[in-house]
């Protein structure tokens, strides 16, 4: 058999997960299974038990409150890939999911678990960071909202104690009208890829950024908010050259380097999708094809 | 150490009961316990879509999921998709009419992960075809025998829908 030995639990509410959580040592929490599965089957993880959330009710829902998104920790990836309300509301989410992994990944994968396994190219990781989501975590003494900037402790740790589950994900919207981008880079369709880049932006009447949030993943341990880009951006005229200037602070992030490509690399990947997402993003304000 | 449970799932129509060890991934339950072994097994990690099945009528990777956590679902593999005995799905004639496999390892993942597909996107583009395989790898067609035999399969479904 290929996962190591383990004790199962499947218990039926939040509290009782929380319960197992705090009274079991060396527990893993199985939510869609897409991360942690072949974790077990590679053996990378040798959990005493798994505690598995698939049969808590409660936890899938996509609800519009009217200036945010609340969607559940347990929601599949393929409810926010074919939801209407995020497609309208939530562009950007719309855009990054259709590259999360594969159609049969997505079925079963959840958006906590993606946030939770906090790999740094995650998709819905990078939305989360672009949008300041704000995610609950329920604890034996009740829940706490935590900000997405203070969400990853270091890499691929996430602020979620070993007693402790996400249960909600809140993404503040952005205006009606506002433009988005994600883009990556990637090897393959569906792979996990090497950079990616995040960008919304909103405009005033007269055609001034008024607001920008671009963020980018696979770069660093956990995904960059580049501020700098923001700052440069705000309270000035969407031009090429613009972008192009304020994205070279890219290339001063602190960045990571594998098999698949160095730091200098990363860091120049990052500065071309961080303004080719740009691009688009003011693109798609003037088109009004962004809402 | 060896934990077991009971579950009870439905495999192709037919109604199972059977113990588990917690940790048996549905892969090899469908394996090994049901001897179903159409569902083939690659790389055992999420990445090949051999082993794809329907669980509730989607798509999934049996390799990563347990079967314990299968109890009170209906699960359709590859033996479960054509109509009846002898008989073929318009998907699995076209595969074998536009050399859609060549070794048939892949066939098994490819044919649940379009049977889901072709449900929802009935009409499909090449680009469809492709995106909808992107998470199946075969190394014998190098694909275009199995985009033509998808895109022909959504022809002959279609036809049967009119009849």
């Amino acid at each position: 058999m290929k996962p190591p030995p383990f004790s199962y639990h499947d218990p039926r509410t939040v509290a009782d997960a929380v319960g197992l959580l705090a009274t079991l040592e060396n527990a893993k929490v199985l939510a869609g299974g897409q991360s942690l599965m072949p974790m077990l089957n590679m053996r990378f993880v040798l959990p005493d038990h798994v505690i598995d959330l698939n049969r808590i009710d409660g936890l899938s829902y996509i609800r519009d409150s009217g200036d945010s998104l609340d969607i559940g920790a347990m929601t599949r990836q393929r409810e926010i890939e074919f939801s209407d309300v995020v497609r309208v509301r939530c562009p950007l989410m719309r855009e990054a999911i259709l590259n999360v992994g594969h159609r049969q990944t997505r079925n079963r994968g959840t958006l906590g678990g993606s946030l939770c396994h906090l790999d740094p190219s995650a998709e819905l990781v990078l939305v989360a960071a672009a949008m300041d989501a704000v995610v609950t975590i329920a604890g034996r003494s009740g829940e706490r909202a935590v900000a997405f900037a203070d969400f990853p402790q270091a890499y691929m740790t996430p602020a979620v104690g070993q007693d402790e589950l996400l249960t909600n994900v809140q993404f503040p919207l952005w205006p009606a009208g506002h433009g988005h981008a994600f883009i990556e880079f990637a090897r393959r369709h569906g792979d996990f890829a090497i950079a990616s880049a995040a960008a919304l932006l909103h405009e005033d009447s007269s055609g001034r950024i008024a607001k920008a949030s671009i963020a980018v993943g696979g770069v660093g341990a956990a995904p960059v908010r580049v501020t700098e880009i923001e700052r440069a951006v705000i309270g000035q005229r969407a031009s090429a050259d613009l972008f192009r200037d304020a994205c070279e602070a890219c290339r001063r992030i602190d960045a990571m380097e594998d098999v698949h490509a160095s730091s200098s690399y990363r860091q120049h990947l990052a500065a071309v999708l961080s303004r080719r997402a740009l691009e688009t993003a003011h693109g798609r304000v003037l088109k009004g094809t962004s809402r | 150490m060896s934990e077991m449970r009971r579950i009870a799932v439905t495999v192709n129509g037919r109604h199972h009961d059977a113990d588990v060890d917690v940790r048996l991934t549905l892969a090899d339950f469908l394996r090994h316990q049901l001897n179903l072994t159409g569902t083939h097994v690659g790389c055992e990690h999420g990445v090949c879509g051999a082993c794809t099945i329907l669980i509730d009528g989607r798509s999934a990777r049996s390799c990563l999921m347990l079967a314990v956590q299968t109890d009170g679902r209906a699960i359709t593999t590859v033996e479960g998709i054509a109509p009846g005995p002898g008989q073929m799905h318009p998907l699995q004639e076209a595969f074998r009419e536009n050399h859609g496999l060549q070794c048939g390892f892949c066939t098994p993942g490819m044919l649940t992960t379009l049977i889901e597909f072709l449900r929802d996107n009935p009409d499909p583009t090449e680009d469809d075809v492709r995106i909808a395989i992107s998470g199946n790898l075969c190394r014998c067609t190098g694909y275009q025998g199995i985009v033509a035999a998808v895109l022909d399969a959504a022809k002959r479904m279609k036809a049967e829908r009119a009849a």
